[in-house]
This record gives C-alpha cells, sequence and structure tokens, in this order.
C-alpha cells in the first residue's frame, strides 16, 4: 500500500482531476489534459524500467507505436475489423508487453550506454517497420478513421471529455499497480538488480525474468497509452512515434525524479503543460502583438535547459524518491573527490 | 555413503592463467571449515565457481549428489547455497531490512499478478518474510538499525548484514569470503560466536579467512590452496605442523 504522504497526493489529485471538466468548459483544454494524461501513462511505464529496474531505455515510444497500431488495426475499416475499445485496451497491453519481451530479450547481457545505445535503435526501427508494412499499416499515410470508444449507445466521438475520465482511471489504477509491484518481492529485485547485478543474482534473482518482467510491465502501460490515443486521434501515423517522443517521457521522469511515482506525475504534468499548453499559447500571444515566433518550435530547446538546470542544480529531479536522491548525491560526491 | 558437498578435479583457467588446478576437497553437513592460502592462492576464485558466477574449466563441483558446477548464481542459491562477498556487496541504496529480505527472494513464491494486485497470498507470504528478516536481523545484533541504508552502517555492521541477507535464503551451505578482513579484535570475536551460532542453526559454514589465530580457533577442517592447487587439508593442528603450508607462507628454507 502507498505510505500515508503519497496517498493522500493521490487522493488530492483523483479529487481535483474528477471535478475538473465541470470547472472547465474549454473543450481546447480538456484536450490538452487527455493528451498530458497519455503522457503521464508513458511515464510511468517508462518509470518502471529506468526508474526502479535502471534499466535506460531510450526506445519507449516504440511500444506506444505498438499500442496505438494495436487498437488501429483492429478497430478500423483497415481490415474490416471493429472490436470494441475496452478489450482492445487489455490486448494491446498484453502484446505491448509481449513486444517488450521481444525487444528486451536481445539487451538482456547489455548494461547502461549499450542499452541505450540498442534501445534507441529499436525506437527507430519499429515506426520505421510500420512505415514500410504499406499492406498492413497504410505506410506513411497510417491508418485513419478509427472507431472510437463507445460505452453501449453512447459514442465519445471527438469530445475529449470522456477520455479525459478513461485516461483518469487509466492513470489511477496503474499508480496504483506500480506502487503495489514497488512494494512488493519484484519490486526489490529490482532495486537489487539496479544496485548490484552479481550480487541480485546471488540472492536467487534470476536476473533474466527480472528484466523481462520490467520490460513487459512498463511497455504495458504504453499499450494502454496507445489506444487512447489511437481512439482519440482517430488517426494513427508512423512520424507520431518518433525519437522525440521517447526522450521526451525520459525528460519527464528526469524532471519528476526517476523511481518516484509523485515524481513521475508531476514531471510529466509539467512537461506536459508547456508542450500541449503553454508554448501553444505564447505562440498565440506573440502573434497577437505582430511577432511571428512559433514557440512550439523551440520545444527541445526548452527542454535542454530545463534539464541542464535539473542536473545542476537538483540532479534527483523535483519529488525524488528517497533512494534515488541518495545514489544521485552520493555519486556526485564521489565524481567531485575524484 | 556420498558427501554433503563435493569439488572433484575442478580446475579454472582464464586463457593461459590456471587460477584454480585440479582442486579436489569434500565438506561434510554441519561443520565450520575453511580455506586459506596466500593472495592469489585461488581461494576466491573456487567460491565463485561453487556460486555459478564463474564455469569450471573441467571437473565437476557436487552439492547433496547433485552437479551444480556451470549453473547460474540464482540457480545455486536456490539449492541451497549463499555466500557473503570479499569486498562487501550490500545493496547499499536500501534498508538493512530491504537487504535481508531481498535475501528471501528465492523462496518467495508471489507472482508477478500477486505483486500487482497484492493478493493476500502476497501480503501474508510479505508479513513473514519481514518478520523473518526482522528475526534475522536480531540475530547478528542489527535490529535497531533495520531501517538503516546498507551503505551508512558502519563496516563492522555491513559484514554482519551480509550474514543476515545471506541466512535469508535459508541456505544449507554458507559460504563466508573473509568475513573478519579489516576488523579489529573485540568486532572478530563478536564475528567467532556469530559463525558459531550461524552453525547452530544447522548451516554449514565453508570460510575464506586470512586470521590464522581465527581460523585455527574455529575451524574443523582446514584446506590450505598455494597458486591454485591444494598442497595441505586436515584438522587446524596438522596443518599448521605442514612443512608444506609453513613453505607456502613463510617461503623455503634457505
Amino acid at each position: 500500500m502507498p505510505r500515508p504522504p503519497e496517498k493522500i497526493v493521490f487522493a488530492g489529485i483523483v479529487l481535483a482531476f474528477a471535478i475538473l471538466p465541470a470547472l472547465v468548459t474549454n473543450q481546447g483544454f480538456i484536450n490538452v489534459l487527455v493528451n498530458a494524461g497519455i503522457f503521464m501513462l508513458l511515464a510511468i511505464g517508462l518509470n518502471i524500467v529506468v526508474g526502479f529496474a535502471g534499466l535506460l531505455d531510450l526506445g519507449y515510444a516504440a511500444f506506444f507505436a505498438i499500442g496505438s497500431y494495436t487498437y488501429a488495426m483492429c478497430a478500423s475499416g483497415q481490415f474490416g475489423l471493429h472490436l470494441p475499445f475496452w478489450p482492445m485496451l487489455v490486448v494491446s497491453a498484453l502484446i505491448a508487453a509481449l513486444f517488450g519481451i521481444i525487444l528486451g530479450a536481445p539487451t538482456l547481457r547489455l548494461r547502461g550506454d549499450y542499452l541505450a545505445i540498442v534501445t534507441l535503435g529499436f525506437g527507430e526501427i519499429v515506426p520505421q517497420t510500420f512505415l514500410n508494412l504499406e499492406q498492413f499499416t497504410g505506410g506513411p499515410n497510417g491508418i485513419s478513421a478509427i472507431d472510437s470508444a463507445r460505452i453501449g449507445p453512447y459514442v465519445f466521438g471527438l469530445n475529449p471529455v470522456p477520455y479525459y475520465y478513461v485516461v483518469v482511471v487509466l492513470i489511477v489504477l496503474s499508480l496504483i499497480a506500480t506502487v503495489n509491484v514497488r512494494d512488493s518481492r519484484l519490486g526489490r529485485a529490482w532495486m537489487a538488480l539496479r544496485e548490484d547485478e552479481v550480487a541480485a543474482a546471488h540472492m536467487g534473482i534470476n536476473t533474466t525474468t527480472a528484466k523481462l518482467a520490467a520490460f513487459a510491465l512498463g511497455a504495458s502501460f504504453s499499450g494502454l497509452a496507445g489506444v487512447v490515443n489511437a481512439a482519440l486521434l482517430t488517426l494513427v501515423s508512423p512520424d507520431e512515434f518518433k525519437f522525440n517522443v521517447s526522450i521526451t517521457v525520459l525528460a519527464m521522469l528526469v524532471l519528476g525524479g526517476m523511481g518516484s511515482l509523485t515524481g513521475v506525475v508531476v514531471g510529466s504534468a509539467l512537461l506536459s503543460l508547456l508542450n500541449f499548453f503553454v508554448l501553444p499559447q505564447a505562440t498565440v500571444i506573440a502573434q497577437q502583438f505582430g511577432l511571428n515566433l512559433d514557440f512550439t518550435n523551440y520545444r527541445f530547446m526548452i527542454y535542454g535547459f530545463i534539464l541542464i538546470f535539473i542536473m545542476l542544480f537538483r540532479p534527483e529531479g523535483l519529488i525524488p524518491s528517497g533512494q534515488r536522491k541518495a545514489e544521485l548525491r552520493a555519486s556526485r560526491v564521489e565524481t567531485e573527490s575524484t | 555413503m556420498s558427501a554433503f558437498f563435493e569439488l572433484c578435479g575442478v580446475t579454472k583457467a582464464f586463457g593461459g592463467l590456471v587460477a584454480v588446478n585440479d582442486c579436489s576437497l569434500t565438506i561434510d553437513a554441519g561443520g565450520i571449515v575453511s580455506m586459506i592460502g596466500p593472495n592469489g592462492a585461488g581461494k576466491s576464485t573456487i567460491f565463485n565457481l561453487i556460486t555459478g558466477l564463474y564455469r569450471p574449466s573441467s571437473g565437476e563441483i557436487r552439492f547433496e549428489d547433485v552437479p551444480i558446477g556451470g549453473l547460474r548464481p540464482d540457480q545455486v542459491a536456490r539449492r541451497g547455497v549463499a555466500r557473503t562477498f570479499q569486498n562487501i556487496r550490500l545493496f547499499a541504496f536500501m534498508s538493512a531490512l530491504d537487504n535481508v529480505m531481498t535475501g528471501a527472494h528465492a523462496h518467495m513464491g508471489a507472482t508477478l499478478l500477486d505483486s500487482l494486485l497484492h493478493t493476500p497470498r502476497q501480503r501474508a507470504e510479505e508479513r513473514r518474510v519481514r518478520d523473518q528478516a526482522r528475526e534475522l536481523l536480531q540475530f547478528v545484533g542489527l535490529e535497531k538499525s533495520a531501517a538503516d541504508d546498507a551503505r551508512n552502517l558502519p563496516y563492522g555492521s555491513q559484514r554482519r548484514l551480509e550474514i543476515a541477507r545471506a541466512l535469508a535464503s535459508d541456505p544449507k551451505l554458507l559460504l563466508l569470503d573473509e568475513p573478519a578482513a579489516g576488523m579489529n579484535p573485540s568486532e572478530k570475536a563478536e564475528l567467532l560466536a556469530l559463525v558459531r551460532r550461524v552453525r547452530e542453526r544447522g548451516v554449514t559454514v565453508f570460510l575464506i579467512e586470512h586470521d590464522m589465530a581465527l581460523v585455527m580457533e574455529i575451524s574443523e577442517r582446514i584446506t590450505v590452496l598455494d597458486h591454485g592447487e591444494k598442497i595441505a587439508e586436515g584438522r587446524p593442528a596438522e596443518v599448521r605442523a605442514d612443512p608444506r603450508v609453513i613453505e607456502a607462507y613463510l617461503g623455503a628454507p634457505a
């Protein structure tokens, strides 16, 4: 179970988010929130791989792509299949988990930099594959006219509000599941693995299955995110899942604090707000003043500055987990003293 | 009758360097046995061979009549062989309690699904393992440090925590790699008592140690290694009197 402070934070956030659509009538802003929620799900999943098990994965967007395309292929005119949204959430999560294992297996012997490079490669291969498998995926055009979600006769359509509630529920369930796993035999095994793989193996931890479990579980959350993404946009295309998505999600973890669930929530919320709200709004305002500036083009420059400042002044992230904070501080003292 | 544990002609070569050469030894259940030898004699290599960190180049390692040579470390651990490390390898940023609970990993059964849902079975198991871990911390005298990060413990306590973590897997054979290294005389005396109490729990202890006084006092049998080969074996008094052992430690008489 979550410790009391985390519990209160979660409860507060859930309540605030439950009543929010009643206060905000602007559908555009709700759309921003749904997108932020999708990225939060991605961050929660990546945190299992990078934050808990310490496996640096730079190709996480691949699983988001797999989740999105799974729903797109199964619920559109592409193959004439029109499978319903709700069971497809589970199916996509399972398929993404399966690919987590398939793409994780070749990397088991790799650590640190080497692991990062190989996962980076997978992150590029997957969208490229979707681009080239034209007969299944529609190639560069992607798949359009994807079914939107529905509950009985009520079709969600282009209204973001029901998706908003779906995302909030998925996030809450994901956080509960993640806290549970963290405080379990498997969670301890991941942390042991992160700290000392040799010692972990000598405790009877099968490092292969522990790593694959991290890859699988981490990927499954992006399967959920992918389904919501595809149903909301009613469109998927390969260029949605480029390297910048992987980096954005990783930046959310670094900003918030790797391994810290509160940190992941805050970090992803802040970057999403910047991404989907602040920068577009700033652009609109600039244009009102006659400035032809598109701030969204400077997104990665701004990320860069944020990350540099975080690394300099708060390397453990905004809201770190106690353990990670100590690790990062200790390694910094070590580097400084050598 | 077959042996509890035996090495049969085990050789380990790293490229051209033969670290362990045709080494055989037998350990009976329930005792405390030691392995000594000058630095670089191959003692730690033997431990690494037993626990599966290295694969033997040739020869066989048998534990309770089952060959374990070439198994992975986690498989060896599951069969009931636990160890500590020469240079302490605790999970430095985990609490002492979590370190010990991690040691119990092998005999826990919670699956991924149990962990995700915190099923009643999983909770009961967590409680059981936590209680057992607290008991083990008390056993090694660290009950007050349960919540402290392993890295913040004093050196001697870290050594004892490593023993508690190893015991958490409920081993039949415990390998201690220089447990007294760097300890002061009073810490050594405590360690000696601790190792004896470990044996009383029914765990066979096999240790590598440099401290001769400690080894001679605690061991029932001693194996002496030099340049990767066994040069002597026997009770402490026999080993102490063996001319080859004296030569290995002090050099040949001029």
